[in-house]
């Protein structure tokens, strides 16, 4: 087990010149010891070869990779006694289950009476115990991929473990019961485990700390919480949160917000914040959208375009009548569902709106 | 009875085309054999039915024993050589950019050239006189003839099936370690798997389809060789590079003994038959004979 700091850049191109050709920008970052991390991004956001880096699979072009203070950039996975657990499940075709889940062990020479305990441990974790004897290549995707994550866990001094997509392959019910498996293990292990996902409800039931990325960049690390309320950037407003963040272009002047051709009157707790002059974008969760009275100075008239109910809640799609913009709302169920075409106002400034300029959060 | 749906005998005209070709290709030329093999033809005119005779007079023929066990040593030294050999210089081969292009076309040049041409080249390669092997190996100080020594005409003709050969095992060997995902090797060097790991866990059960493939194609050709011999050694000296076709033509164009000719070359069709079904049915068991094990523990 080991803290693990990353200060590195990485590009597959020899001589990159620009932030396009990078598929990771310069970043800092630090796993602590015993950690239960996820990294959260779209597909080729970089997440992957920042896993790799990590397990010694790749060397950063540039920066370093340290093990509790140790530089082990130039290291081999084997040197860096890392596991990691690939998107696609990987067994050794001729080897029964059992044999599958040794092989790390008999690599590193342990004993083989500890193997054998050690092995029955895991295979009674990941439920494989009735087909340790038979041959992995015979049987179904998903147990295969379970003996992928066997092998991962299956050595006990491991410096981190390491998940690239594990799930991917799995069906939704056992990947519910998996994942509560890998926290369990969490748990009772203490190991760091670092979780590669585009899955969002994934990646924030697994971590305690989840690092959002978005075309090699990590745009912010935080807790699910925090990614929830307070997105440092539009990026992460988006991506988290279903539907995602409204963002309402917005212009600041004086005291005052400009918002969809309206003038808003800020309520004291934001005016206290001291918004720059000029152009903004105005971010609130359709969570906190609420129905309001009109002619409320907080809110805005919308027409209703699409009102679903989803059985939790209602889902509102509404338009602002002066410009295009769309405004996503989530109503309680008790309240009369608005009908399609009807002008409703909507409340956007609020305790949990949040502004952002060049899409980075102000804080 | 009105449930079960009618008969329609008019379907039997659809696999007419295929019975046609088969026939003509296959069951006639065939059946010409069987007949050659059951009769004495004397002349055109006379012929009599001799019934199983010419395979019994075969089948004793002291010839052709020798002839068979040259065949089956030689086709087992094929293997042995050309498939080890075959998957080594699949391993050494770079897996991408233009030095994979490069040595590809490089090592199939050999697959390229027609038998007769490999016989000549190898007639002319070995002349110790001429030729760059023969005169090499004599200014060696080695006594080297491969029209004078049983041995070296032997040997001569297996290194030839070799180096014509092995390419192929090697093409097939190559196409099945790329087919092989990178997280494969990923997975195994996170295990810290050692090379010869990685080749007998990874490597060698992702190639079993190619090789058993390989096996086969070298085992059935080396089995029926014919041209390149004839054109090095014509069988020589003596009787030492006379394999079962070479054998086979001698007795049927030779010496025009039809008869026994014909009752040879069926036993020899289905003694090829034979092995490769053996083969095929070890190679077959060998990938699963771990899953058996296991399940008598």
């Amino acid at each position: 087990m080991a803290r693990i700091d990353l200060d590195l850049a990485h590009s597959y191109l020899p001589d990159p010149q620009q932030d396009a050709d990078y598929a990771l920008l310069p970043l800092q970052m630090c796993f602590e010891d015993g950690g239960a991390y996820a990294l959260l991004g779209p597909s080729g956001c970089g997440k992957t070869t920042m896993l790799n880096i990590m397990s010694g699979l790749l060397a950063p072009s540039r920066g370093s990779v340290k093990f509790d203070g140790e530089d082990v950039t130039q290291r081999s996975p084997q040197q860096r006694n890392i596991a990691q657990v690939f998107q696609f499940p990987v067994i050794y075709d001729t080897m029964t289950v059992a044999d599958n889940l040794a092989f790390p062990l008999r690599n590193r020479k342990m004993p083989e009476a500890q193997i054998k305990k050690r092995v029955g441990e895991i295979a009674e974790m990941l439920e494989l115990s009735g087909q340790l004897n038979r041959r992995a290549a015979d049987l179904a995707a998903d147990a295969k991929q379970k003996i992928s994550l066997g092998r991962g866990l299956v050595r006990p001094d491991v410096s981190a473990v390491l998940f690239d997509e594990p799930l991917t392959v799995i069906d939704p019910h056992l990947k519910w019961q998996l994942r509560r498996k890998l926290k369990q293990i969490h748990h009772e292990l203490k190991l760091t485990l670092i979780y590669v996902t585009h899955d969002q409800v994934e990646a924030l039931t697994f971590a305690d700390q989840v690092m959002v990325m978005t075309r090699g960049r990590a745009v912010q690390v935080g807790s699910a919480d925090a990614l929830f309320e307070r997105p440092q950037h539009t990026f992460v407003g988006h991506f988290i949160g279903s539907p995602g963040m409204n963002f309402l272009p917005a212009r600041a002047v004086g005291g005052t917000l400009e918002v969809a051709g309206r003038t808003l009157a800020l309520p004291p707790n934001l005016a206290l914040l001291g918004l720059p002059e000029g152009d903004l974008k105005l971010g609130i969760r359709p969570e906190y959208v609420a129905l309001s009275a009109a002619g409320d100075p907080a809110a805005l008239p919308v027409v209703v375009m699409q009102a679903l109910d989803i059985g939790t809640h209602i889902l509102l799609t509404g338009q602002s009548a002066s410009s295009n913009l769309t405004i996503k709302a989530r109503l309680s169920p008790e309240l009369a569902a608005p009908q399609r075409g009807d002008t409703v106002w909507l409340r956007v400034l609020e305790a949990h709106t949040c502004f952002y300029k060049n899409e980075e959060l102000i804080p | 009875m009105s449930a079960i749906k009618p008969i329609n005998q008019k379907a039997w005209w659809l696999v007419l085309p295929v019975v046609i070709c088969v026939a003509f290709s296959a069951v006639l030329p065939l059946m010409t054999v069987v007949n050659y093999s059951l009769q004495d033809i004397i002349s055109p005119e006379r012929r009599v039915f001799v019934g199983t005779e010419w395979f019994a007079a075969v089948m004793r023929d002291e010839d052709l024993h020798a002839a068979l066990w040259r065949q089956l040593t030689f086709s087992l030294a094929v293997l042995t050589v050309e498939i080890p050999l075959g998957i080594m210089l699949a391993l050494s081969m770079p897996a991408r950019g233009w030095k994979a292009s490069a040595v590809l076309v490089i090592v199939a040049l050999s697959l390229l050239i027609p038998w007769n041409v490999v016989g000549t080249i190898w007639q002319i390669f070995g002349r110790t006189d001429i030729g760059l092997l023969g005169a090499m190996l004599e200014k060696m100080g080695f006594d080297y003839s491969y029209t004078g020594n049983a041995t070296q005409a032997w040997l001569t003709v297996l290194t030839m099936d070799v180096w014509h050969w092995t390419p192929l095992v090697a093409l097939l060997c190559y196409a099945g370690l790329r087919s092989i995902p990178d997280a494969y090797y990923q997975a195994a060097r996170i295990d810290g798997a050692s090379k010869f790991a990685v080749f007998r866990y990874i490597q060698l059960p992702k190639m079993r389809g190619v090789l058993m493939i390989a096996v086969l194609l070298r085992f059935m050709d080396s089995f029926m060789i014919y041209t390149e011999p004839f054109v090095l050694t014509g069988g020589g000296p003596g009787n030492a590079t006379t394999f079962l076709s070479e054998f086979l033509t001698q007795k049927a164009v030779g010496q025009f003994d039809v008869g026994p000719a014909a009752a040879f070359s069926l036993i020899y069709f289905l003694i090829i038959l034979l092995l490769c079904f053996i083969l095929y049915n070890w190679m077959q068991r060998v990938g699963t004979a771990d899953k058996e094990g296991a399940g008598h523990e």
